[in-house]
């Protein structure tokens, strides 16, 4: 199987954006490849000539950069469990992480692959949303930061150029007395795809939601912020009443479809039931 | 394209296409047969191989992002012919029955004793997660962890 | 000395260091990869068949039906499945053509190169439409493959004399074996004879398949089960196909040929667990006494007849569940639809009627306000109690024992009291209890082990050991351990002085399939006789060359009057260098006084029945829906366990399988076509999903069983599902009629329930 593709394994960023800059929409780029070989093995996929970036330790390591970590576009799933300073500044995307397939996934999946692979279910990804997360991508031409929040056009499409790389994500810390959650909802309880997936961080005082974004995978073309029912939150006491209207707010707010993992009508129910479980948490 | 690594202590090359999938190298190039296919996308954990300590699907890793690592398959276990005490446990608790999933079953298990010498059942049971058997219910391949890393 | 002992697996060495060699282990010089090209539609008419005149086919061997030598059927129960389709297509997927190529690669290219035309016909694709009639007919005059008639008593008197008479509608899905192993055979011309190896459950059934297509005799044709990565059922008659394929191909192309399935093609293709609708209505006294029982069973047997017929006969009989009732009427069909034949799968009909008999006990518990348990304990059947087709039984009943100790030590009665009325947690979670209570035949129904008469032996080689020949193959279950244990026991030598002869149909009798709970139960006792004989001959051998005839066999020696005369291996050496060889065949007979009437459906349906009890405890997450099963607790009356430890591991794998039954797996179709046919989307328990397991086994001795022992490989598969469906109920109040009970189906659920309040 394969024996027709080439790849070529760069060992710098530099000749990465080389072969790129020549090459730019023949050839695919692989990291991990939890996500691509799959569709390669089921022969879903026809590229001809990959870009093995495994080997680019410029894209490894996970930073402290003040208010902000910086992640290399490598780091693995398993790097994001293990390390304290997501431990410490971003708990939800530890949580997220360990949801993801299982250890051997976990090993080897990247959080750049999960970004570019752009699939509504990626279950780090609604952290990187609610978090709002930057995304730094380079070419030969330069480097530049996107918003994570205006990465993705529409379902599995990117707003990243052919000739460009994911470098980096950047996340701003958790500030102090602010909260944040995760809640995956899958097939079942390893190896699973998201039915509904929700990211979320809030502050409260005296019983009040100052701040709050909340964030959903598996129930849109792409992964969502749902800044109608963050409105109806803001700046609200927290009460049994406004956690049922938030629940309803968020069912209407998400586009959710019947597949063959699940039905719209429970993803509509759930995705509410499931931010009640988090404001429920914000209120003791 | 000629590709250089370790396999259970031994220096290997092959010459395969760089994205030739590692459990097709160690099965067709190496005859390493152990190392076992249940699926190809990643979901069963039948071909499980230890690279450079961490435990991966090999029919989710090409071949050329191998180079230069060091590998174990379940050939790696047993020296001399001898089980080691964590194949001995699966044998004495009933943690192989058809055996398809076995090899990985104990890569993982493996990977885990490695990395954490005396883990929980939980802990136990979220290592092998990605490792799906249809014979034993887990009960007994957890025991047989368990078992091994006692006498660790 | 041996039996009774958890001694270590015998082909464990070679499954922990990964030598044992599986069916895509071995590759063979010259050999050829082959692959089906498949129909995809669901119904209709093959119209053109065109091969890509741009590519080079000069290196590929085609094969269609006009290429079998015999006929073109899969030798089973009706002979109406093509091998080949000629030209009606009856399922989607259905086997056309067969490709082979020197390398994989080669063939998946040769493969994106045909185009099947078709006229396609509106499919029947579920059983309503089966039996609407409003399509074109597929089997017979009404869809219907196969009816059974169980009566027993009179229902209308029994409706009669009942204070309450309640009815309940039940639904069970698809389910995929999933053995982790795909199927895969590898077949070898010869002159004029056959070789297949493979992965399989029944070597037999693919010799006679292979015969018959190949015109060849017995012993041209010749089976081989390499390692088999598990079977369930599934590798039992579907084997058959895929070893004729590789056959086909190889006797085309002269060359050995591997044929492997990719895991969708697998799922797509080959057999699934009978989906149906069971309905019950039970006439019952006040106080909670069965007094009359209509049931109707409905499978869906799938495009061909196959052995759709047993699995309703075994459905029809285990329908009442292991409860008394004097007046009984059961009636059951199964339907043609266009989708895959269903097959033989772990339980073969009885994980279905479990889940509504079951179901059933707990309606009428919450109708009639009494607790299901004492319910059940009114009930169940007991020594010298009659069964649904007139059986009394006579030996060997733990129902009473598999009740008590899973009631007790699952502390069921307390735990039932504390949850259920229990306020939702803080995270909005309920936590239940459920029981259930099951049974289950071990051998085949009826006459069938008495028309089958199955073979096995011992031989005793020239290095002075002992070897047994079965046709029965080890699938992971430990055929082969407990085997040796039996003949160990027996003959009254050490288990490492008995090996197993592979299965190889030139080398071991035809023992019957490894199917039916009956490898352990009926060719261990076969084996058992077997080496009985054996034992006699090398007495008398050595009563004649010792002048002892008071010698006995004693932990491999010898001996006579607290004399050591010799070593079992000497003696065994001397008689095979003496007499040639010494080979002990045995047949099985059923036990005396088993009767059964195949024309009035009714008498001893099975020589004995296996017993099972079994408690979850299950929380839900009343948020999503979600049901975690804690812990499961059972008690399953199996005989004598030859090897405790191998059977605790079928009851907790079954056990396993089952709560994926209950609450995991289920297909997804698209106009006949399986659409989650990949390990992502047919959700099978991962370890985190399996509930911790308390497994007692209960040892109520069999006299006609080998040592005491019934049979266990099926039972574990009938009590998960209602028990986790009884324990959803007591968490929630929200009494789900179909499984599985997956977080959706439990909305709709909690929403008709909370609709009606």
């Amino acid at each position: 199987m394969n024996d027709q593709i080439t790849a070529y394994s760069p060992d710098s960023l530099t000749e990465a954006y080389a072969i790129l800059a020549e090459r730019a929409g023949t050839v695919k780029i692989i990291a991990g490849g939890t996500d691509l070989m799959v569709l390669m093995n089921a022969r879903m996929l026809d590229a001809a000539e990959f870009l093995d970036i495994w080997r680019l330790d410029e894209l490894r390591g996970i930073t402290d950069e003040g208010d902000r970590l910086r992640i290399g576009a490598l780091a693995t799933y398993t790097q994001l469990i293990k390390s304290e300073l997501i431990q410490n500044h971003a708990p939800a995307l530890v949580a997220a992480s360990r949801t993801i397939g299982a250890i051997q996934i976990q090993n080897r999946g990247t959080i750049g692959g999960n970004i570019v692979n752009a699939s509504p279910a990626g279950d780090s990804l609604p952290v990187l949303s609610a978090y709002d997360a930057e995304v730094e991508v380079g070419s030969a031409r330069g480097t530049r930061e996107i918003a994570f929040n205006e990465f993705y056009r529409g379902y599995r499409s990117t707003v990243l150029e052919p000739d460009e790389i994911v470098l980096a994500v950047r996340i701003p810390k958790l500030k102090e007395g602010e909260r944040d959650f995760f809640w995956k909802v899958g097939t079942r309880r390893a190896q699973a795809i998201s039915k509904t997936v929700m990211a979320a961080k809030a502050v409260v005082t005296g019983g009040v939601i100052q701040s709050i974004s909340i964030s959903v995978g598996s129930v849109a073309p792409t992964v969502i912020r749902a800044p109608k029912t963050e409105r109806l939150l803001a700046s609200h006491k927290l009460t049994p009443d406004l956690i049922k209207r938030a629940g309803e707010s968020i069912a209407n707010e998400i586009s959710p479809i019947t597949d063959l993992r699940s039905t719209e009508h429970y993803r509509r129910t759930v995705t509410g039931n499931v931010l009640a479980k988090f404001l429920r948490q914000l209120t003791n | 394209m000629s590709i250089q690594f370790q396999v259970n202590g031994t220096a290997r090359e092959v010459d395969a296409p760089p994205m030739k999938r590692l459990l097709d190298v160690l099965r067709e190039d190496l005859r390493l047969t152990g190392t076992k296919e249940g699926c190809g996308e990643g979901e069963c954990g039948a071909c499980s191989v230890i690279i450079d300590g961490e435990v991966i699907n090999s029919c989710l890793v090409p071949v050329c992002q191998v180079a230069q690592t060091r590998i174990i398959t379940v050939e790696g276990l047993a020296s001399d012919g001898e089980l080691e005490p964590l194949q001995r446990a699966f044998l004495e608790c009933g943690g192989a029955q058809c055996g398809i999933c076995t090899p990985g079953m104990l890569i993982a298990a493996r990977a885990l004793l490695d990395m954490n010498s005396q883990p929980t059942r939980d802990e136990i049971k979220e290592a092998i997660a990605g490792n799906l058997c249809r014979c034993t219910g887990y009960v007994k391949i957890i025991d047989a962890i368990e078992q091994a890393s006692k006498e660790n | 000395m041996a039996v009774g002992q958890n001694v270590l697996r015998k082909e464990g060495y070679e499954k922990l260091t990964g030598a044992a060699r599986y069916i895509d282990d071995i590759t063979l010089d010259g050999m050829m990869y082959g692959k089906t090209i498949r129909a995809k539609i669901a119904r209709g008419r093959i119209t053109s068949v065109s091969f890509d005149a741009g590519f080079d086919w000069s290196r590929i061997v085609r094969c269609d039906c006009r290429d079998i030598p015999g006929k073109n059927y899969v030798l089973l129960i009706e002979n109406d499945q093509p091998l080949l389709v000629e030209s009606e297509v009856r399922h989607y997927d259905e086997p056309v053509l067969l490709i082979a190529a020197d390398t994989r690669a080669e063939v998946e290219e040769a493969a994106r190169h045909i185009r099947i035309e078709y006229e396609e016909k509106e499919p029947i694709l579920t059983i309503e439409q089966a039996l609407a009639g409003e399509r074109e007919v597929l089997y017979g005059a009404d869809n219907v493959f196969k009816r059974f008639l169980i009566a027993r008593g009179d229902t209308d008197e029994g409706f009669a004399q009942a204070d309450r008479i309640i009815e309940g509608e039940y639904r069970v899905p698809h389910q995929e074996q999933l053995y982790i192993e795909p199927q895969g055979m590898i077949a070898i011309p010869g002159d004029g004879s056959l070789t297949v190896m493979g992965s399989m459950q029944c070597p037999y059934y693919v010799h006679k398949a292979i015969k018959q297509l190949f015109n060849l005799p017995d012993e041209r044709a010749i089976v081989i089960q390499t390692t088999t990565g598990g079977g369930f059922g599934g590798k039992e008659e579907y084997p058959s196909t895929i070893a004729a394929h590789a056959a086909l191909l190889a006797h085309k192309a002269r060359r050995p040929v591997k044929i492997i399935y990719d895991r969708a093609e697998d799922i797509s293709a080959t057999t699934k667990r009978h989906p149906g609708i069971v309905r019950h209505r039970t006439g019952v006294l006040s106080n909670g006494r069965l007094v009359a029982s209509e049931i109707d069973i409905v499978l869906d047997g799938g495009a061909y007849v196959t052995l759709t017929p047993v699995v309703l006969s075994r459905a029809s009989i285990h329908a009442l569940g292991p409860y008394r009732c004097d007046n009984v009427r059961i009636t059951a069909r199964a339907v043609a639809t266009n989708t895959p034949p269903n097959g033989a799968f772990r339980g073969f009909g009885a994980p279905q009627v479990a889940f509504a008999y079951e179901m059933q006990m707990e309606r009428i518990a919450a109708e009639l306000g009494i607790d299901s348990l004492e319910l059940r304990r009114l009930n169940m059947l007991g020594e010298g109690d009659i069964t649904a087709t007139g059986q009394r039984l006579t030996w060997s009943v733990g129902a009473q024992d598999v009740m008590n100790e899973a009631v007790s030590r699952s502390r069921y009665v307390e735990l039932k009291k504390d949850a259920g009325a229990a306020p939702a947690t803080a995270d909005n979670k309920r936590r239940g209890v459920g029981l259930a209570f099951f049974f289950h035949g071990a051998g085949f129904t009826g006459s069938g082990e008495a028309r089958m008469k199955a073979a096995a032996g011992i031989e005793i080689t020239a290095e002075g050991r002992a070897r047994v020949l079965a046709g029965s193959t080890e699938i992971g279950q430990g055929t082969q351990t407990i085997f040796c244990q039996i003949v160990a026991e027996e003959l009254g030598i050490a288990f490492d002085q008995v090996e197993v002869q592979e299965p190889d149909t030139s080398r071991v009798p035809d023992s019957g399939p490894t199917v039916a709970s009956r490898t352990c139960m009926v060719v261990g006792r076969v084996v058992q006789m077997a080496a009985r004989d054996a034992k006699q001959r090398l007495l008398s051998f050595v009563a004649e060359a010792f002048g002892a005839p008071e010698a006995e066999l004693i932990e491999g020696k010898f001996v006579a009057g607290g004399r050591e005369l010799a070593e079992f291996t000497d003696v065994a050496r001397d008689y095979v260098e003496q007499n040639g060889k010494l080979v002990a065949i045995a047949r099985y007979a059923s036990p005396p006084g088993v009767e059964w009437d195949e024309d009035s459906y009714s008498g001893d349906a099975y020589p004995v029945f296996s017993w099972g009890a079994e408690v979850a405890e299950v929380e839900v997450d009343m948020d999503t829906f979600e049901v975690t099963v804690l812990k499961i607790t059972t008690a399953q009356d199996i005989g004598r366990a030859i090897h405790p430890l191998l059977a605790a591991g079928q009851i907790e794998g079954g056990t396993l399988q089952a709560v994926g039954y209950g609450l995991l797996e289920e297909l997804v179709w698209d106009r006949g076509r399986i659409v989650n046919n990949r390990l992502t989307n047919y959700i099978i328990p991962t370890s985190l999903d399996a509930p911790e397991m308390e497994t007692v086994i209960i040892e109520k001795e069999y006299p006609h069983g080998p040592f005491g022992a019934k049979g266990v490989g099926e039972l574990p598969m009938n009590g998960a599902a209602p028990a986790i469906a009884a324990a959803v109920f007591n968490a929630t109040g929200a009494f789900v009629t179909e499984i599985p009970i997956t977080p959706e189906r439990l909305q709709m659920a909690l929403e008709k329930k909370a609709v009606k309040e």
